[in-house]
């Protein structure tokens, strides 16, 4: 019995913007729980009072001057466009309409 | 489908509205957030761009410190708590504007917090409005959308991605729920994002074109019932960006809020689109579970750590806030508050500092610009300062009269020529051979005619009835076409007839 | 094989600067050795034989390596003055983006795609003049621990065709175990150097976080991914670490601090007395239970040999390395799921539209990650999905972020009392192919348990071979790990051990290497079958 259903993991994919099929999401849960369940252990392992670390080496203000420098042309930036049309990028429709 | 909204009188009388505002405010940086791409407007669609803006694979971010130091200056002038530490944050969701498919932001360390300043409307009433926090963020690319009808996003077969406003610097500030503004909650809401848009301006760290995107507010409304004090759901009405629609769009949702606790239903939390055409909102998406952001510290930036050092000096570096510069000038410049409050209201008080700086005095500055400049500003739907007319004109003006060159009537005709393009003042009244009549001579003659045909008058004037003498200047002006001394003319008569003046 | 091939990239350089060979003459031999081992995707002839091979390469950059070569060789015979290792071609990991070859991450994502910039180490590659041979393979977006999650087929072991190279730089250590390159430029996020370099019986850095720049290296998992230089001998490995390391005003987590001296180091441990009085610290978690008795019987060899060379052994402990696995699955698998959003088909590569309803943009994104992702990337973008969501992340991130802060102090505790630390790089010796991708997916994770703790504390560590596991005849790696900033005693320690060794076998470890030639031969008639 997988603790992580399919429909957590359609909730996810559909966060994640990846389209699954039911055998793609059920073989997925079961997945994740594994792994899920093998790693949850850190939660146990660390306290309150123990600062977290997000930058394995610590900097700080690290600044760029306000200086324009090299630029794309319209052509390099639409070269690995999928799709385009007077100089920019063609997507399809945003709203599901029908 | 339109919603059914009940009057505002009738709402106010239920409820109590509790407001809030997100305003996005473009910074005036000549790069981006996060890379050196020129942050400019209105050029040839995805030039402005670098692979950083594009989020081609493998770049990383580099953050642009004047935009931190703009943040900052902001932080200081709403009154905020700058942060000793404040990290970038990436938050997630999906978007074509959005290069990343994640904003890079600020979640739980803003670079300002817990400020709050003064709002005065337009009878003098002042609310405090409370700053949650001021934070750094990128802005997104510009959506296009084709096959529609009028560009809607509804009914587009497609749409078109400009990613040149990708990455500009954005900082957003949020208030705390604004309680008890009442009816006046809509002129608040204007009043705020105004006074959003002159600090921002005055600190010069932004355009503050409202219609080019550079202040953009997002307005949530609620109503709590009154005598309650739980706050109500609440919507949240996107992208208002004029002060007039920020102050309907209040007002509306106020009213639709109401009519819909008034059927007994329940408001949805939603975002709103603002529609000015219709003076109206329409549903946008109902907050959901998608709205999962998955804020987390963002890998490819580090802290930015302020300290007291830094702080100080950028606090030096600030400009007079505009409301205590406003208190200034009003008494410097001893107007009386309605006096005051029309030059601020008519947009004229930079003008008029900048008149009086010239060495014009204080009246004579309010006169010319709330009076013949104002006058025809509005007649030619221009604002005041693009009418033509400038300090100089007016300093200029003023000696001319007080010299006694000219009289006022003819100065407002000068006036004219100069907004017509003739050339500064004494030029066009030395072209146009404007200078005031002053030699007694003809000026004798001309009293001696009217005299002579009005000898009636004449009569009465020896009689004593001074005031009389107003008919004979009156003939005299006519005759000289208005360029006489009216004073001079005055005592010239008053000595011909041996009166007393 | 042709005798260039085997000398080390120090040899080549020194020949190009004696005149005694050219750049060219170097490049096509390994051009040469490419088409003649690598099998797929290269050459038409080799294709339409149906025949296999390494599989190293997704791109074989002949061209522009030879215009290079030619160039170098013309300014030193006009006495311009060089660079050290101009001349001396270079293989690039398809991570690194590179103007006018392609990049794919080994993705379907990215087939075809075309970077418009150069990544930094790419630019000081070329200012190096250092022919690029090719781009090498690699689990997709280099997630995985075996090379066999490429888009494009597998790389197998030059050792055994039947093996992983492991991953997931594993095409860039197949090649130099190939000699289908003197030299290599791999990615290491949570060992993915470090493990390809053992089990091909090379050697791989992963240098101190920060101390090159990421930018133009396609991100897997931003605070973790560091380029590792790779090579057939730590002096080379040196020699190129230090022509790509260095202060980059792009990258915001980029080092101010100056390049070392690697090089200098390399000879300086290599040379009579040069591991005198190092304090080696053996990593108690990481040297017994659970690792492969051919792996630690080499492991306790190298030591002896240090030991005898007059370094000090001492035993130290990281506690908190048994929560690393977790930790780095949880912080790697949510800086993915961020850092892979970018691929939707709107900007570049591929775009898919939905085999059915209607086509919206949103549609369209999902199908494309769909069919852009493997298996293995789906995984790590859900996992991290889920450890980032709202309820989750205080459980997950947030606890991962306190284990890296508990292992960090592990190490700044063990370095009171060592200079450098020491274990096996990986606990086994290379895998079979298939062996790790079926089933439970924590058996591969758990092999990176030796690699991933200094991922997550950010400080250097390098894998050098240290012989052959007798039962199964395959190389094992020794894996030494430096504090942050002082990556010059890893190039120390790791040249005395490799001088040690390479005495002991009575040459370079490659030379008990079985001929690749016949192995693919032989391969191919027994696939045949």
């Amino acid at each position: 019995m997988s603790a992580i259903t399919s429909e957590q993991v359609a909730h996810l994919a559909m966060l994640a913007h990846i389209e699954m099929t039911e055998e793609e999401l059920a073989s997925m849960a079961a997945e994740l729980d594994v792994i899920v369940d093998s790693v949850k252990s850190v939660s146990d392992a660390v306290s309150a009072d123990i600062p977290a670390t997000s930058h394995p080496i610590p900097l700080q203000n690290v600044f760029r001057e306000d200086v324009v420098g090299e630029t794309l042309t319209a052509e390099e930036a639409l070269s690995g466009a999928p799709d385009a049309e007077d100089g920019k990028f063609k997507v399809p429709a945003i709203l599901d309409e029908d | 489908m339109t919603d059914d909204i009940l009057s505002f009188e009738e709402a106010m009388e239920k409820y109590d509205p509790v407001l809030g505002f997100e305003v996005h405010v473009e910074l005036n940086t000549a790069t981006k957030m996060f890379d050196a791409a020129p942050n400019a407007f209105g050029d040839e669609a995805n030039t402005n761009i670098t692979p950083v803006s594009l989020g081609l694979p493998g770049v990383l971010p580099v953050v642009n410190g004047k935009a931190v130091e703009s943040a900052i200056k902001l932080g200081l002038a709403l009154g905020c708590d700058i942060a000793p530490v404040s990290h970038f944050a990436r938050k997630n969701y999906f978007y074509p504007d959005t290069p990343k498919n994640f904003q890079t932001s600020q979640f739980d360390e803003p670079i300002a917090e817990n400020g709050s300043i003064d709002i005065e409307l337009e009878d003098g009433t002042v609310f405090t409005i409370d700053i949650e926090r001021a934070h750094m963020e990128e802005d997104a690319g510009k959506l296009t959308h084709k096959g529609g009808a009028a560009g809607r996003i509804q009914g587009a077969d497609f749409s078109l991605v400009d990613y040149n406003r990708s990455g500009v610097p954005l900082i957003e500030i949020v208030t705390r729920p604004i309680v008890g503004a009442g009816e006046r909650s809509p002129e608040l809401a204007r009043a705020y994002v105004a006074a959003i848009r002159e600090i921002v301006k005055n600190l010069g760290i932004s355009d503050a074109r409202m219609e080019r995107g550079n202040v953009r507010c997002d307005a949530n409304v609620s109503l709590m019932p009154k005598g309650t004090t739980e706050f109500g759901t609440r919507s949240e009405t996107k992208n208002v960006n004029s002060l007039r629609s920020v102050e309907r769009a209040v007002r509306y949702e106020i009213q639709r809020h109401a009519a819909v606790l008034d059927a007994g239903e329940k408001v949805v939390q939603e975002t709103r689109h603002w529609h000015e055409d219709t003076r109206s909102t329409t549903s946008g998406r109902p907050k959901s579970d998608a709205d999962d952001y998955r804020y987390f510290p963002e890998p490819d930036l580090v802290p930015v750590v302020t300290d007291a050092e830094w702080i100080e000096r950028l606090r030096a570096e600030l400009p007079e806030p505009p409301a205590e510069r406003r208190r200034r000038l009003k008494a410097d410049w001893g107007f009386s508050d309605e006096e005051f409050r029309d030059v601020v209201n008519a947009g004229a008080m930079d003008v008029i500092e900048e008149t009086i700086a010239a060495g014009a005095p204080a009246a004579v500055a309010r006169k010319w610009w709330m009076g013949e400049i104002a006058r025809i500003a509005k007649e030619r739907e221009v604002e005041l300062t693009d009418t033509g007319a400038t300090a100089q004109t007016v300093l200029e003006l003023n000696k001319l009269i007080e010299a006694k060159k000219i009289n006022d009537k003819i100065a407002r005709q000068v006036l004219g020529f100069v907004i017509d393009g003739e050339g500064e003042p004494a030029e066009i009244v030395e072209k146009r051979g404007l200078a005031v009549v002053s030699d007694d001579g003809a000026l004798t003659t001309a009293i001696d005619e009217a005299l002579a045909a009005m000898p009636d008058v004449a009569d009465k004037i020896r009689a004593g009835k001074v005031q009389a003498a107003g008919a004979i200047v009156g003939q005299v002006m006519k005759a000289t076409r208005g360029q006489a001394d009216a004073g001079r003319v005055r005592e010239l008569i008053l000595e011909k007839l041996g009166v007393e003046g | 094989m042709n005798n260039m091939l085997t000398l080390t990239a120090a040899e080549i350089a020194e020949k190009l600067t004696a005149g005694e060979l050219t750049s060219v003459e170097v490049t096509q031999a390994f051009i040469d050795r490419i088409i003649a081992t690598d099998g797929e995707a290269l050459d038409a002839d080799n294709r339409a034989a149906g025949k296999n091979g390494v599989n190293a390469y997704l791109h074989l950059n002949a061209e522009e390596a030879l215009a290079v070569a030619k160039s170098v060789d013309e300014d030193r015979a006009a006495g311009k003055e060089l660079p050290a290792l101009a001349g001396v071609p270079i293989a690039v990991k398809d991570l690194i983006v590179t103007k006018g070859q392609p990049t794919t991450a080994a993705s379907r994502m990215l087939e075809g795609w075309m970077s418009p910039y150069d990544g930094t180490v790419t630019q000081k590659v070329r200012e190096a003049r250092m022919p690029m041979l090719g781009k090498t393979n690699l689990d997709e977006f280099a997630m995985g621990s075996t090379t066999e999650h490429s888009a494009f087929g597998v790389t197998r072991n030059p050792w055994s065709l039947d093996r992983t190279p492991g991953g997931s730089s594993g095409g860039t250590l197949a090649a130099l175990a190939a000699f289908q390159a003197p030299l290599a430029l791999g990615t290491d996020t949570g060992g993915s150097v470090r493990q390809p370099a053992a089990f091909t019986g090379t050697v791989g850095m992963k240098p101190t976080y920060g101390s090159i720049s990421r930018y133009g290296v396609i991100a897997m998992a931003s605070s973790l991914d560091q380029v590792g230089p790779c090579a057939r001998t730590v002096l080379d490995t040196a020699l190129l670490h230090e022509v790509i390391a260095g202060h980059d005003p792009k990258d915001s987590t980029s080092l101010q601090t100056p390049v070392g001296s690697f090089a200098d180091a390399a000879r300086a441990g290599a040379a009579e007395g040069g591991l005198q009085g190092l304090r080696v610290g053996v990593i108690k978690e990481l040297s017994g239970e659970g690792f492969q008795p051919g792996v630690l019987a080499r492991f306790n060899e190298s030591l002896e040999l240090l030991k005898s060379a007059g370094a000090e052994i001492v035993e130290v402990s990281l506690p908190s390395v048994k929560e690393a696995i977790g930790a780095y699955y949880l912080i790697m698998s949510s800086e993915v799921s961020s850092n892979l959003a970018k691929y939707d088909g709107v900007r570049f590569g591929l775009r898919k539209l939905p085999e059915e309803g209607n086509v919206t943009i949103e549609r369209v994104m999902g199908a494309s990650r769909a069919a852009g992702f493997g298996a293995e990337a789906k995984r790590r973008i859900i996992l991290g999905t889920y450890a980032l969501s709202a309820g989750y992340y205080d459980a997950y991130y947030g606890s991962a972020q306190k284990v890296r802060t508990l292992i960090q102090r592990d190490y700044a505790k063990a370095f009171e009392v060592a200079d450098v630390l020491v274990s096996p790089t990986a606990p086994t010796t290379a895998y079979k192919l298939g062996e790790k991708t079926k089933g439970d997916p924590m058996a591969m994770y758990m092999g990176d348990i030796a690699t991933v703790p200094t991922n997550l504390a950010g400080v250097p560590s390098i894998s050098l071979p240290g012989g052959l596991a007798d039962e199964d005849g395959l190389p094992v790696g020794i894996q030494f790990t430096a504090p942050a900033h002082e990556d010059e005693r890893l190039y120390r320690a790791g040249a005395g051990l490799e001088a040690l060794l390479t005495e002991k076998w009575g040459g370079p470890l490659h030379q008990q290497m079985p001929d690749l030639e016949t192995l693919i031969r032989d391969f191919n008639f027994e696939g045949a079958k």
